[in-house]
């Protein structure tokens, strides 16, 4: 319960963050992605200031044997450095630069009720879903393509 | 160099540096936005409730934003809406494809050291940069 309302909180804590930096307004972005023209650095602060307290937070959590209302610590697993990471990222890239809004500004601006979030939001969530789709499509095939004498519903 | 807000970027950064930390050293989660998004959309039994506690929040938070800084929705810049459409296809993709977003790989992870998420930063800045060059300085800021 406890661990409920602390996910609650951060949310919470985590929006304001995203409105007070300047995270919410696309033009912000925009401008600070903008190093050939009216390049605006503001934004540079903001990962200068998270970073700075998460990196001592970090170092912390790695000598404790687990978190104050959890069982244990859920990291993302160790994986490669591979193609498809840099694929996608360049991907989410081309996106944040074109729209000017990344998921989680996205999400706390639907507040705003502004029908442009909307239509960003309803779109990051079919990207997402066709991420479900593709990759599912993906490794039928590859079951497929290693015993196709297997039925698709075996794969 | 316009409209340049170093304090106000500095705190509010701050502020998701504590909210990701205290996600980490009480709930020992990962406070990556299109991870914690995704993981709604294709539920796990036991890794749910927390990620719409936490969406639910950032909710709430918006609301308080409209509330107290209204300035914060003050997009400022918007791009047509189809382009806008293309766009969260292409953050809501690819962010699945490459495993986080600006807080999953650009606040957790270049906290941590990690390579991925140095490799993954440093590649959607540019490709963002890019974008954006394309846009204001070729295609003349028409859009």
């Amino acid at each position: 319960m406890n661990a409920l309302l602390t996910s609650f909180i951060s949310g919470m804590v985590f929006a304001l963050g995203l409105g007070i930096s300047g995270m919410t307004r696309p033009v912000k972005v925009i401008s600070f992605l903008d190093f050939f023209g009216t390049w605006d650095a503001s934004l540079a602060f903001v990962m200068i200031g998270a970073i700075a307290v998460y990196f001592a937070a970090y170092r912390w959590s790695s000598k404790m044997p687990s978190p104050l209302l959890a069982s244990d610590f859920s990291l993302p697993k160790p994986s490669d450095l591979d193609a498809k990471l840099i694929l996608g990222a360049a991907i989410f890239g081309a996106g944040w630069g074109l729209g000017g809004f990344c998921p989680g500004p996205a999400l706390t601006s639907l507040a705003s009720g502004a029908p442009a979030v909307l239509i960003f939001v309803a779109a990051m969530l079919v990207g997402m879903r066709l991420h479900t789709w593709v990759s599912k499509l993906g490794a039928t095939t590859a079951a497929w393509r290693a015993s196709p004498s297997k039925s698709i519903q075996d794969a | 160099m316009h409209n340049f807000t170093p304090l106000a970027s500095l705190a509010g950064g701050v502020l998701i540096g504590l909210s990701a930390s205290a996600m980490l050293l009480l709930d020992g989660k990962i406070a990556g936005i299109s991870g914690i998004l995704a993981g709604v959309l294709k539920p796990v039994k036991g890794d749910t409730l927390w990620r719409i506690c936490f969406l639910t929040g950032l909710l709430a938070g918006g609301l308080l934003l409209k509330k107290l800084l209204p300035r914060a929705f003050e997009f400022g810049l918007i791009r047509p809406f189809p382009l806008l459409a293309i766009a969260g296809l292409l953050v809501g993709f690819g962010t699945r494809v490459g495993s986080g977003c600006t807080s999953g790989h650009g606040v957790c992870g270049v906290s941590r050291l990690s390579p991925r998420s140095l490799v993954a930063t440093a590649t959607f800045i540019f490709t963002g940069a890019l974008v954006v060059y394309l846009l204001n300085h070729l295609a003349g800021g028409a859009l």
